[in-house]
């Protein structure tokens, strides 16, 4: 493999992954809280047609991506009211929520077949591009790549070191002590929602605007349900989130490279390869014993204020 | 409060409800109780709207409507994976009166021989397939034949002798294509070179895009695909490479980079066999259509392709049309070398119908 297959390669893995890394993140914060929501494909689907309905109006870049942001929203805010307010099962209503995400998003964007969103330019970033190999693989992409990783980052940064994360992560690990200490559980239940919903629909904007510069009735195909196995991967993490998202995408990228390259291993294999890989790793994490896998203590129990 | 709750609670409660049995992918009933409609069902394996496999199929389902008007009822299911649930959807839909279904995946085979046996009054179609009963027949469209076209323009117009070919499973329709294509690049292009993907999917339009760009970085000019949805035509236009069409005219994705595409068009089909279950002469028969019958079409030629090529490709699709010259002709061996076709023998049609090797030439092993 020359060094320029290889960069292209990396190249490939990155944008494979970003939609992951959005969707994961957008699933972590609601887990923190204690929010199981099953809903994230349908909201990527929901916000992968917004964005391109955007873009395709020929509106800029950035508002593409908060129209995106805003669908999602939307979206995680009906599954808000039905799951905090009205305790509806929070399991057969992110259900709900994905099917009707994939119902909405394929009657409204019947319309858009056949349309085609304007390509997005890369921001190159000077210097550091120019390192051999890396440089064009990570340092020329277009600005959501870098969105994605700094999201991490702020996400990490909020929940451990500020004191707005503390109490998230109080109301995910146990919603009746956060509650009478005083803190308002539904309240940071719904902005953990929403701010999770418009993450999944900047995940599948990212499909839209990037990856496949078009719109066509379930195309996140099943990726909003990698982003929820990627959580419990990544015990619950920001960074991990990335690192899996990549191990994930890399996998799959290096696979069809592979075939290209006449390496002649079953498809099957190659196609199971990064399910197996995300199995073995969580076989490994919970091998590691307690501490290690630390779901939220609260995560998908409904919470009822006691009359 | 606690009644206000109650109320509200239900309301959510319908809400969720409405909201599944909305999108459950089933038709609702639409038994008339007495009426001599004929119902035609259709099951699809991929959403209508995908601009390709599926989107043809359903164009011959509103041919028939347009043919017959109200003497027909039509009813379809979209995206039904292959496998049980298949079953069930085949099922419900004889269950609630349809007189012949049509199943337009390979994978729906199996499925619809054992939903057939079940219901001997109803007629049954599978497209692609190979196993037939007294009500089930198969139809399927010599793709090959336009993949032969395909193969010359692409052996043609490659710079980098390089043609990228993403392929879904390796089920004899798919490897034919492959070999039809090979066969009429190297004919042209002695130099030419196939690199196949195989997605595992119909699909999935971010890996069908992956697929496209690394069959890109590793130097293919032209891409061909078996696959679905327009993404890969999408990924040649933005990159500047050419690409072929798959089973829809995909120009609007790629105004460029299209070449031409195979067009399947199952309204003559779909119109002739329906009108034959309404006079009473449907029989189970074995249909394999090509050019001829206007099952297999090609969309207009890009315009990258060059004067004295469109010449060349109207050419063998005229001398494939009028049987004088078939795709795989000889001589041809297998890729491990031993020998298929003599020179001047063409492939007979139980063979192509179970291909299951590649021809000499094309590097890599069938999944």
């Amino acid at each position: 493999m020359d060094h320029g297959l290889l960069t292209s390669v990396i190249h490939a893995i990155v944008i494979a992954s970003t939609p992951l890394v959005f969707a994961g993140l957008g699933a972590l914060i609601q887990e923190r809280a204690g929010v199981l929501n099953l809903g994230i494909e349908g909201l990527m689907i929901v916000g992968a047609l917004a964005g391109f309905a955007s873009a395709v109006a020929d509106y800029p870049l950035v508002v593409s991506v908060v129209v995106a942001a805003l669908a999602g929203a939307a979206l995680a805010s009906v599954f808000a009211l039905l799951v905090l307010r009205l305790y509806a099962n929070p399991v057969a209503t992110g259900l709900a929520l994905t099917l009707f995400g994939l119902g909405l998003s394929a009657l409204a964007g019947s319309q858009y077949i056949g349309r085609t969103a304007p390509q997005v330019s890369e921001w190159i970033i000077p210097g550091f591009n120019q390192i051999p190999v890396i440089g064009h693989a990570f340092f020329s992409h277009d600005p959501l790549v870098y969105l994605s990783i700094a999201m991490a980052g702020i996400i990490w940064w909020f929940l451990t070191k500020t004191r707005a994360g503390l109490i998230l992560r109080a109301v995910g690990e146990n919603h009746s002590s956060a509650h009478s200490l005083g803190f308002s559980v539904l309240a940071i239940r719904f902005l953990a929602i929403i701010s999770g919903g418009a993450l999944a629909g900047i995940g599948g904007a990212y499909l839209t605007l990037v990856q496949t510069p078009l719109f066509v009735e379930g195309m996140t195909a099943g990726r909003g349900w990698i982003a929820l196995a990627l959580v419990v991967f990544a015990s619950w993490r920001p960074f991990r989130v990335i690192a899996g998202a990549y191990l994930f995408g890399g996998v799959s990228i290096v696979q069809l490279h592979g075939q290209a390259l006449g390496i002649s291993v079953a498809a099957q294999w190659l196609s199971m390869l990064p399910y197996i890989v995300t199995i073995s790793a969580l076989v490994v994490i919970a091998s590691r014993g307690r501490g290690a896998l630390a779901a939220p203590g609260s995560l998908g129990i409904t919470f009822k204020e006691s009359k | 409060m606690k009644k206000s709750n109650l109320v509200i609670s239900v309301l959510a409660l319908v809400t969720v409800i409405a909201a599944v049995v909305f999108f459950e992918p089933v038709e609702p009933k639409k038994t008339v109780a007495v009426s001599d409609k004929v119902k035609i069902g259709f099951v699809y394996v991929g959403p209508v709207a995908d601009a390709g496999w599926t989107y043809e199929h359903d164009r011959g389902r509103l041919a028939v409507e347009a043919e017959y008007g109200d003497k027909v009822e039509t009813v379809f299911v979209e995206s039904v994976s292959e496998g049980p649930d298949a079953e069930r959807v085949i099922a419900q839909m004889a269950s609630d009166g349809a007189n012949v279904i049509f199943t337009t995946s390979f994978g729906y085979m199996n499925p619809t021989i054992k939903v057939a046996q079940q219901f001997p009054n109803v007629k049954f179609e599978h497209a692609t397939g190979y196993k037939r009963a007294d009500n089930v027949a198969t139809y399927s469209s010599r793709f090959y034949e336009g993949r032969h076209v395909l193969g010359l323009i692409a052996g043609k117009m490659t710079k980098t002798n390089t043609i990228g070919y993403i392929a879904s499973f390796p089920i004899p329709e798919v490897v034919r294509g492959i070999n039809a294509a090979y066969l009429a690049a190297k004919s042209v292009n002695p130099a030419v070179k196939f690199k196949v993907i195989w997605v595992s999917t119909w699909f999935d339009p971010g890996k069908e895009a992956d697929a496209a760009k690394a069959l890109i970085d590793q130097g293919a000019d032209i891409l061909m695909q078996h696959t679905d949805s327009a993404a890969p035509m999408k990924i040649a236009e933005e990159r500047g490479i050419y690409a072929f069409g798959q089973a829809s005219d995909q120009a609007a994705y790629g105004p460029n980079a299209q070449l031409t595409a195979i067009i399947d068009d199952w309204a003559p089909y779909y119109v002739r066999r329906v009108g034959d279950v309404m006079n009473g002469s449907w029989s189970s028969t074995d249909t394999w259509g090509g050019f001829d019958t206007g099952m297999v079409a090609l969309a207009p030629y890009g315009k990258a392709v060059p004067v004295d090529l469109r010449k060349m490709a109207d050419e063998a699709r005229k001398a494939i049309t009028e049987g004088r010259l078939h795709a795989f002709t000889g001589p041809v061996n297998k890729q491990d070398g031993t020998p298929w076709l003599k020179a001047g023998e063409t492939a007979d049609d139980g063979t192509l119908l179970g291909m299951n090797f590649y021809v000499e030439g094309i590097e890599g092993s069938l999944p």
